[in-house]
């Protein structure tokens, strides 16, 4: 069975596309697909080059015709979303409120609105340095990411089966709603990456309640731990407490901007303490499941 | 005038912005701050609140009287969403995926659908323990897949009392970011100065340039050595209305909840400054 590891975070700008990046280029033999198709970055260190590119219709959006539109306001009145005004006594959509759920056109006494198909992003297969990547861009502003998202992990999914790829690396998007939802669906293991901050710490107790909800295994590891020590204590404390596992820390470490800021993983500066931590954090994932 | 925050990359530095913004103009106006990403919301750790008023935010979902129904399957065909389906013993609803749109209930021949009003989360406010300053939060309840309904919500408590609204926005470029953004006057973008934070800015302009709302940006935790995003920037006309240096001291206070204006005169004078700038730009005055 094929090992799905996600990198997930409450909340944004932890470091999971940073501890991604470096655990792509230590895992042999890995199928990397990036989650956060809201905002994507992790391709920025991969550096994909596209094989194969697929549109992805998300969902649908209202029409109206407007010739046929007498302006009678039931539409209006049905849509929960507020997504329907009159404006010249004629019914026009608001696509971004509009969630494509067809009342409109199902009360819509003159035939006058139609759903659409809407091209809400594509989807890619991509071949990378360390291995197959799958990625995608969300249009700006459109909805269900969320079934994007499992979009790109079963076409992951399916590389790894078909050829035998032992590990799928997953890069998440950040909070608990619909995308993190899709993220963790099934995985076998979400590593959760935090930092020693309020803030943090706050968002990391809402994802663990939100990975226990899903049932998932998980374990936490603390980014940028040297920053503020006390919070990292707090962090450990909070673990031992919720019976959560700490999977590691990765020390502050310039090095790991450089690295972003020349497009590549923290993994080139060899022995960086942070290259050093996330190797200790690899082989912890190697041993949990049996990838030696 | 109502300005949204906002960065499609996490961690950019969204709630620093509004928090300390807020707190700045505060002393002068009246301001209300809502904290739009009610998945983890972060303004309440910096800004402690009285909350003088909490509502719980309910979203209609459907039940079946299996008693009634006739298992036509109409309500599975009208679903867009895959949530409700007919089997032969009876009608499976899968409530994450339902949208609380009605449609089924509309459609069932045999009125065997009724909708219940289900938690989806709460949402909150009341007065900072500082100047003249309104606080708005929620929570989405764990498990749930969209806090839009609870953004509407908060910002139905916009009024004409306020002279500013702040609106911290979720981290991405998808609905819940969208559904922020609805009806404000100005989009003030935080960008990370770095590859990721480059490549986001680069999304977000794209969805606030849709939507036709003007819009400045902030460097945060700018370096001398990376030029990207300024670059990007000054190329496309986007003013620079602020550049926040990469700063241990700014971390460190963050790290601990508090706010950096409040500690260094220089910053709160800067926050005021940026602000008239976005006020000449946006025509604002206050009463």
């Amino acid at each position: 069975m094929v090992i799905q590891i996600a990198i997930v975070s409450g909340k944004g700008g932890t470091g999971k596309t940073t501890l991604s990046g470096a655990l792509a280029e230590l895992f042999e033999n890995v199928v990397i697909a990036d989650c956060d198709v809201d905002a994507p970055n992790l391709h920025l260190l991969l550096k994909p080059s596209v094989i194969e590119e697929y549109e992805y219709h998300g969902g649908k959006k209202a029409h109206v015709t407007p010739e046929k539109c007498d302006g009678c306001t039931i539409c209006v009145q049905h849509c929960r979303f507020d997504a329907i005004s009159l404006v010249n006594e004629k019914a026009e959509i608001d696509e971004y409120a509009c969630e494509g759920c067809g009342v409109c056109e199902l009360v819509c006494p003159k035939d006058a609105i139609a759903l659409h198909e809407t091209l809400s992003g594509m989807f890619f297969v991509s071949k990378t340095h360390v291995g197959p990547m799958v990625h995608a861009r969300l249009k700006p502003g459109e909805e269900n990411s969320g079934k994007l998202v499992a979009e790109v992990r079963k076409k992951a999914l399916d590389i790894a089966e078909k050829e035998k790829y032992p590990v799928v690396l997953i890069d998440g998007a950040p909070g608990i709603g619909c995308p993190a939802i899709s993220t963790v669906t099934g995985v076998t293991y979400a590593l959760v990456v935090t930092e020693p901050t309020n803030s943090g710490i706050h968002d990391l107790m809402r994802i663990v309640e939100m990975l226990r909800h899903l049932r998932r295994d998980f374990g936490v590891v603390v980014n940028r731990s040297t920053l503020d020590l006390s919070n990292t204590t707090k962090i450990h404390e909070y673990c031992r407490s919720e019976d959560v596992e700490m999977i590691g820390e990765i020390p502050h470490d310039p090095l790991v901007m450089r690295a972003t800021e020349e497009g590549k993983s923290v993994m080139i500066y060899k022995e960086s303490a942070a290259a050093e931590a996330i190797k200790k954090i690899h082989r912890m994932l190697m041993k949990k499941f049996n990838l030696d | 005038m109502k300005v949204v925050v906002l960065s499609g990359k996490g961690g950019a530095g969204k709630t620093t912005v509004a928090t300390n913004l807020a707190w700045v103009l505060s002393l002068q106006y009246k301001v209300f701050l809502i904290d739009a990403d009610v998945e983890e919301p972060n303004v309440h750790l910096f800004l402690p609140v009285n909350y003088s008023f909490e509502e719980k935010v309910h979203i209609p979902k459907p039940r079946v009287n299996n008693d009634v129904c006739v298992k036509c399957g109409k309500c599975s065909e009208i679903c867009q969403f895959g949530a409700i389906n007919v089997f032969k013993n009876g009608v499976m609803i899968f409530k994450s995926l339902c949208h609380g749109c009605g449609a089924c209930a509309l459609i069932c021949p045999v009125n065997a659908i009724e909708e219940i009003p289900e938690d989806m989360g709460i949402v909150k406010r009341g007065d900072a323990r500082c100047g003249s300053l309104k606080v708005g939060m929620g929570y989405l309840n764990v498990g749930e897949p969209s806090g839009v309904v609870l953004i509407k919500q908060l910002k139905k408590w916009m009024s004409d009392e306020d002279d500013v609204v702040i609106l911290d926005a979720p981290p991405g470029t998808s609905c819940p970011v969208v559904e922020t953004l609805r009806n404000t006057d100005f989009a003030l973008i935080v960008a990370e100065n770095s590859p990721f934070g480059l490549h986001d800015l680069k999304m977000v302009l794209e969805m606030v340039d849709e939507m036709n709302i003007k819009r400045g940006l902030i460097l945060n935790k700018h370096t001398d050595t990376y030029e990207g995003v300024e670059k990007y920037a000054v190329d496309n006309g986007i003013p620079i209305l602020m550049r926040i240096p990469f700063d241990m001291e700014i971390a460190s206070l963050y790290s601990r909840g508090i706010l950096f204006a409040s500690r260094y005169p220089q910053w709160k004078a800067e926050f005021e400054r940026m602000f008239s700038t976005l006020g000449e730009m946006t025509g604002w005055s206050s009463r």
